[in-house]
């Protein structure tokens, strides 16, 4: 099961902080996750059509969206950090 | 040493910890990030009332003993402290503290302007700032992206 989680305006913008999802078949890397959200759920489609940067974490680490992800990962998706 | 904190902290403190627990510093430079009330020079009449600071628990921490490692890594530093809040905050409050004890000047000051350019670009935080026209989540600056480039 992947974990995902969302924050700051994504979060505020979905109304909710994660969701849990059975690896699909087929979904290798993060562009093909951020592609099956985006069927998925039209909220998560207009959030990545409207905000040019969105950043990906898989197990607390930023990648980029080529990177591979397996089953019990935990993903996350935010803005640029504004921290500081 | 770094922490993650809703709580204020008070930097004479942190001096005095630092001072205590490094061996023989030389020097210490230690850095307060605050709440600023006019955050765009453009608009001038937009004050900041509160302020508040998201974070990604657990990678935050990750994130954060990750740049201090790194800046331990380049400079001879005897003590180093991380301080971050979160939550909400109000114009004036203190932020971020960071404290860098050395033998020497030099690498404390460029160490101590190392871990904020790092922390402002890549430690998981989000800042949502609350004004008289409403609330906003400020977005990230070109001069900070532009920051850590100069240490590449």
């Amino acid at each position: 099961m992947l974990k995902i989680h969302y924050f700051a305006h994504l979060r505020e913008q979905l109304g909710r902080e994660c969701d849990d999802l059975v690896l699909p078949d087929g979904i290798v890397n993060v562009a093909e996750l951020i592609e099956f959200l985006q069927h998925k759920d039209p909220t998560i489609n207009e959030i990545f059509e409207s905000t040019p940067k969105i950043l990906v974490a898989i197990n607390q680490v930023v990648v980029s969206r080529d990177s591979e992800i397996t089953q019990n990962d935990e993903i996350a998706f935010f803005p640029p950090m504004t921290g500081g | 040493m770094i922490s993650v904190q809703h709580e204020d902290f008070n930097i004479g403190v942190e001096y005095e910890n630092l001072r205590i627990s490094s061996k023989s510093p030389g020097a210490i430079v230690t850095f307060t990030g605050l709440v600023r009330q006019i955050y765009n020079k453009e608009s001038k009449d937009d004050i900041v009332k509160s302020l508040y600071l998201e974070h990604y628990p657990g990678m935050t921490e990750q994130k954060l003993n990750a740049i201090e490692e790194q800046a331990r890594s380049k400079w001879e530093l005897l003590g180093t402290k991380i301080i971050h809040r979160v939550g909400k905050l109000s114009a004036d409050d203190q932020i971020v503290f960071v404290g860098v004890a050395s033998s020497h000047r030099e690498d404390a000051f460029l160490a101590a302007q190392y871990i904020m350019d790092f922390l402002k670009n890549e430690a998981p935080f989000w800042k949502k700032q609350k004004t008289q026209h409403g609330n906003e989540w400020i977005s990230s600056r070109k001069s900070d992206i532009a920051a850590i480039n100069k240490w590449k």
